[in-house]
């Protein structure tokens, strides 16, 4: 390893130099199937609401074809500015709550960080209400926080947010449900392949075992995938705590042979 | 070393605090020459209209040109063309309707010309991942019957994929479940 590969490692906090895609030469022309463990399925009977919007009919097979291999550039149509990542500065004044950065890259399957892809949140305020018209459980709105971000990552497929820590919150789905605290993501990667709309969850919630859309991920290790974690040495001091959390998104299909798994 | 992917989990009930953006539905903008008004609504396994979806196209232009992110193949030159469309609101109804302009023909993975389609991303609240269908033109009758994909449809459920015209565009209806369910793809 050269003196160069081995301060980018420390850079980066890295065990191994990730590459950096050669957006033209590397683009991947058929992506990778996940495993049908590693997402949730779509009838999934104890999330009630599952049960009139999930189609009884088998999913047919699409082969990759440049539709799907495309994705949008939505920067020059977003005008995105730097408060658009802080979501403690869109109001007029400090939100309620416990002030957190969360942060990570963007990788595919590969471990190829993904840049100038477009990273969207919202979540909750600290009482784990929402500022939507029908979010009617009885906790106090915050007039300084709405709860919505965006970003862009940069060029090794970094994001970053500065937010207030959600409160976890009562639904209908049975008796005494509560989500988990969580922050919604949604990632447009660089193919229609790749989209995905998830969850960021914070370590330890006590509500794990009680909630049916975090246990809609059957396999143990693919759950602990969507949980953050907390860093000491990216929290700042006297200011703000931090949660580190990467996401994958699907990756090139290595052979023909695999992609038709 | 491969990595397994990060799960999908719902988009849920409050999705319009986040994802919607001003002028989200124009994949082209007004007065482009060409345009044309997709409309549609979703329907649930009851046949009950379902008003918390949000709905997101990608197409390529009438030349078969897309807009890619990092400009893979042949950039679209159409002024103002996004490729994408995003369609969800607060107080949805159930319907959605994307401006656009009839997507041009690309090639399948078969490297043959496929029929003009529109990938098609749903979410709702109550799907804990999304649903990808594609939507086809009633009108390209000649194209429709050679299109690779579609010919791996049962022929009595390709009529689910077929977008009909309207006096100013098309119409396209998803049914997730139930008589006429729309066909979705494992991509």
């Amino acid at each position: 390893m050269s003196t160069a590969e081995r301060d980018e490692t420390r850079e980066t906090g890295q065990d191994e130099v990730r590459q950096i895609y050669d957006p033209v030469a590397d683009t991947p022309l058929r992506y990778r199937r996940s495993p049908a463990e590693a997402n949730p399925p779509l009838d999934y009977e104890p999330y009630k609401s599952t049960q009139l919007r999930h189609p009884k009919e088998p999913m047919l097979y699409l082969p990759h074809s440049i539709t799907e291999i495309t994705g949008p550039q939505l920067d020059r149509t977003l005008h995105l500015k730097p408060s658009d990542s802080d979501l403690t500065v869109q109001g007029q004044g400090e939100p309620v709550g416990q002030r957190i950065t969360i942060s990570g890259h963007v990788y595919d399957t590969e471990g190829k960080p993904l840049r100038d892809t477009l990273v969207e949140i919202w979540q909750a305020n600290a009482a784990g209400r929402y500022d939507h018209r029908w979010d009617r459980w009885a906790a106090p709105l915050d007039p300084n926080f709405h709860g919505a971000g965006r970003c862009l990552t940069d060029a090794g497929g970094r994001f970053e947010f500065t937010t207030i820590r959600p409160g976890p919150y009562p639904w209908g789905n049975h008796y005494n449900a509560w989500r988990p605290a969580h922050v919604h993501f949604s990632l447009l990667g660089r193919a229609f392949t790749q989209r995905l709309v998830t969850q960021m969850y914070f370590p330890d919630d006590p509500f794990f075992p009680y909630d049916p859309i975090f246990n809609s991920v059957r396999d143990e290790q693919a759950r602990q995938r969507m949980i953050s974690t907390f860093n000491i040495h990216e929290t700042r001091p006297n200011w703000a705590q931090a949660f580190n959390w990467d996401i994958y998104l699907r990756g090139p299909a290595a052979t023909p042979f695999e992609e038709a798994l | 070393m491969i990595f397994e992917v990060t799960p999908a989990q719902t988009v849920g009930p409050y999705f319009a605090i986040g994802l919607p953006f001003e002028d989200g539905p124009l994949i082209v903008p007004e007065g482009t020459p060409g345009l044309i008004r997709i409309r549609g609504a979703v329907y649930d396994g009851r046949g009950e209209i379902i008003p918390d979806h949000l709905i997101e196209f990608w197409q390529p232009d009438a030349e078969g040109r897309f807009a890619d992110i990092y400009g893979y193949g042949e950039q679209s030159t159409l002024p103002g063309f996004r490729g994408f469309g995003r369609c969800g609101y607060e107080d949805g109804d159930g319907t959605y309707e994307m401006v656009t302009v009839k997507p041009g023909r690309v090639p399948g993975a078969d490297g043959k010309l496929q029929a003009p389609h529109i990938d098609v991303t749903l979410f709702a609240r109550g799907m804990l991942n999304r649903v990808v269908t594609r939507i086809y033109f009633a009108d390209e009758t000649e194209a429709n019957a050679s299109d690779q994909v579609l010919s791996t449809v049962p022929a009595e459920r390709r009529h689910t994929l077929l977008a009909q015209p309207t006096q100013d565009g098309y119409s396209f209806d998803i049914r997730l479940q139930g008589p006429g369910e729309t066909v979705f793809f494992d991509i």
